[in-house]
């Protein structure tokens, strides 16, 4: 008799469990990712390639060994910065388009404090100086939109788009003009080595920038959960006239949330410059502040969602590089298969198809 | 100083002006069709970067850059079909699936540049639009200076321009648009398919961006290059707002746009001295200073970048 009911107890409890909306969504973007790969797949077939190389290829170079699973996390790392930093802005309503042009200020303000600084502070001291104008360089790119949404209603997608071009271009003179070592390359001179992130892995790349990105993670959501601040945040991305009736200052809480995004993409430069790259060289980011959309529309905008969602295209990334190199499929495969993730997650109502739910979800 | 003026007030820079305005003026129309329909359109960039790259398959393949074009408006339309799927039936967020979509086309035109031709950066060279002359107004004086020698898809973006005007406010079909995006509900109480009217419009407005690119790849150049648009579709976007979602405010505004575009280009190669950068960044810059003076006193249409389901809008 137990042995009957024991299946009852439990059943219910499983459907239960299986039916929170974060499951679900779990369960959705794997499904996203998957469909996504699969058409990846079918394009790398299509021209005449081998599918089970070009994805081994890109499995190995992941996880390949312990030098490629830190190469990964080492890719992973400014993905946690963009991907937060996004999330962050859309937890305001507001999408952040400009993380790319953020993290190279902030990179740079980076590279140009620690290298006035020397290596005349301890190094505890320089680089947190370094990191904290790096993140008022992002802040500072990112308080224009906010403040020109707020107050005139333009088009933050518009306006940080054109700012990213406006900060490669500022900071590719500024190197240029102020901070070039000699030689072909636009670039600064090496980071003195006290103010560099040290190693988290001793001889591999990947450094406590990752760290650091998890602490953010962390400080968002505590922000986020915890702070009346936060809290309007979320009020005014639900329903800001609502908010607005409820007292909330909406277009103080709009210009706030778009300083704490800048803030954290200015970051997402400054781990780079700090703990990969060792100095500011122009054009360095593959498209990490727009790969930051897709990591921020995978984790559902939730701080904590962020970090497998980064991994995920960390792993893409990582992957991708080795799959360009060893089965000679580009690399631009996984831009196209990062598009595809942010068209299927962002359609609530193919995931009622796909998981045959009825379509509830209205966004 | 002096050089400054001569080189803004250049006959030069004008003519340079409507060059550059036609990729701008034709997304912009096409944003202004999506999102009087209702439909926020910020897939305009991916659209013509896809119209870019089929405009230089089509006449790599076939030789003939007349088909070259007609593939540009197949692709942007279909880009725009894909986003209207995505915007309308599976009720995307639509600036989230437009930036997706953009992201989309990057990695796809890139991806297949490289099968194609082997080749990151460029494409093989193809053959591009001939020149156009109408030497009956080269005689009158400045506007015909300025207009009486272009490609020939400068002078079909003129007529597009006005013919869009024409639909948008003077037939039942751009009455049918504008109330898609105005008052969805009213318009399903006439009768009217509020999502047939979308899909067309967004549709519409990919083949209009698609066109865009063409001229970017086979008039301006005879090659693709990777991001080929490096932002036109999001200042068309902007152009758009600017131009109060009317055709012919577009093309105003994109006189603008591209004015600066050209006074950027054209001061590169003059003897006023400024860093490149600095230069490269003008257009930029200008875009977020109209949008930021314009918007102040735009009505974009009210049911705006909502889903609409029979008997209720969310």
């Amino acid at each position: 008799m137990s042995l009957r009911q024991a299946p009852r107890k439990w059943l219910p409890g499983v459907t239960a469990w299986l039916a929170r909306p974060g499951l679900s969504d779990i369960l959705y973007s794997t499904v996203a990712v998957l469909l996504a790969l699969l058409i990846g797949a079918v394009l790398i077939a299509a021209s005449g390639r081998s599918v089970v190389a070009a994805y081994a290829s890109l499995f190995g170079g992941a996880f390949g060994s312990i030098y490629n699973i830190a190469n990964t996390l080492m890719m992973t790392t400014p993905l946690i910065f963009t991907g937060l930093a996004v999330a962050l802005a859309f937890q305001c309503g507001l999408f952040n388009v400009g993380a790319e042009g953020q993290l190279y200020v902030g990179g740079l303000a980076s590279a140009v404090a620690a290298l006035t600084l020397g290596s005349s502070l301890p190094g505890a001291l320089s680089i947190l100086l370094a990191l904290l104008a790096g993140a008022l360089a992002g802040a500072a790119l990112a308080a224009g939109p906010g403040y020109m949404k707020a107050k005139m209603g333009a088009h933050e997608v518009i306006t940080t788009i054109m700012l990213n071009y406006i900060g490669i271009f500022l900071t590719t003179f500024l190197v240029k003009a102020y901070f070039k070592e000699p030689g072909p390359v636009d670039q600064t001179p090496f980071l003195p080595p006290s103010a560099r992130l040290p190693e988290l892995i001793p001889g591999t790349r990947v450094s406590w920038g990752i760290v650091l990105g998890i602490a953010a993670i962390f400080a968002a959501d505590y922000i986020l959960k915890r702070t009346s601040a936060g809290y309007e945040i979320q009020a005014v991305g639900r329903n800001p006239a609502a908010a607005e009736y409820a007292g909330v200052n909406v277009p103080g809480r709009v210009v706030l949330a778009m300083v704490m995004s800048g803030v954290v993409a200015g970051l997402a430069g400054s781990s780079v410059v700090m703990g990969t790259l060792y100095r500011f060289i122009t054009n360095f980011s593959p498209g990490y502040g727009f790969t930051g959309i897709a990591v921020a529309v995978l984790a559902r905008n939730r701080p904590w969602g962020v970090l497998p969602a980064a991994l995920l295209f960390g792993i893409l990334q990582s992957g991708g590089l080795s799959m360009q190199l060893f089965a000679r499929i580009p690399m631009d495969l996984m831009t196209l298969v990062q598009g595809i993730v942010i068209l299927f997650v962002a359609a609530p109502a193919l995931a009622g198809m796909l998981l045959r739910r009825r379509t509830t979800a209205r966004g | 100083m002096n050089e400054f003026l001569d080189v803004i007030f250049d006959i030069n820079n004008l003519t340079a002006t409507i060059r550059m305005a036609t990729p701008i003026a034709l997304a912009a129309m096409g944003g202004a069709f999506s999102e009087r329909s209702g439909v926020v359109n910020i897939g305009l960039e991916g659209m013509m970067l896809t119209g870019a790259f089929c405009g230089v398959l089509g006449s790599y393949v076939s030789g003939s850059p007349w088909l070259g074009v007609l593939f540009a408006i197949a692709g942007g339309g279909l880009m725009g079909a894909i986003l209207a799927l995505f915007a309308i039936r599976l009720k995307a967020d639509h600036v989230v699936s437009g930036v997706g979509l953009n992201i989309f086309a990057l990695g796809l035109t890139t991806w297949l540049m490289q099968v194609l031709w082997r080749n990151r950066g460029t494409s093989v060279s193809v053959n591009g639009l001939p020149m156009f002359s109408i030497p009956a107004i080269k005689n009158i004086p400045v506007l015909g200076t300025i207009l009486w020698t272009h490609s020939p898809l400068v002078y079909l973006m003129l007529i597009l321009v006005f013919l869009g005007w024409l639909v948008m406010f003077r037939t039942p079909l751009g009455l049918r648009i504008r109330m898609a995006g105005e008052h969805p509900e009213a318009a399903d109480t006439v009768g009217i398919n509020v999502h047939a009217v979308q899909y067309f419009s967004v549709t519409l407005s990919g083949c209009l961006a698609g066109l865009g690119g063409a001229y970017l790849s086979l008039a301006q150049l005879n090659w693709f290059s990777m991001n080929m648009s490096a932002g036109r579709g999001y200042m068309a976007l902007a152009a758009n707002i600017f131009g109060q979602w009317n055709p012919i405010g577009c093309l105003g505004s994109s006189f603008l746009f591209a004015f600066t575009d050209s006074l950027q280009m054209r001061i590169q190669t003059s003897p006023v001295k400024l860093p490149t950068e600095i230069i490269q960044m003008l257009p930029y810059i200008f875009t977020i200073l109209i949008l930021a003076g314009a918007v102040v006193r735009s009505r974009p249409p009210a049911a705006l970048g909502k889903h609409y389901e029979s008997g209720r809008v969310s």
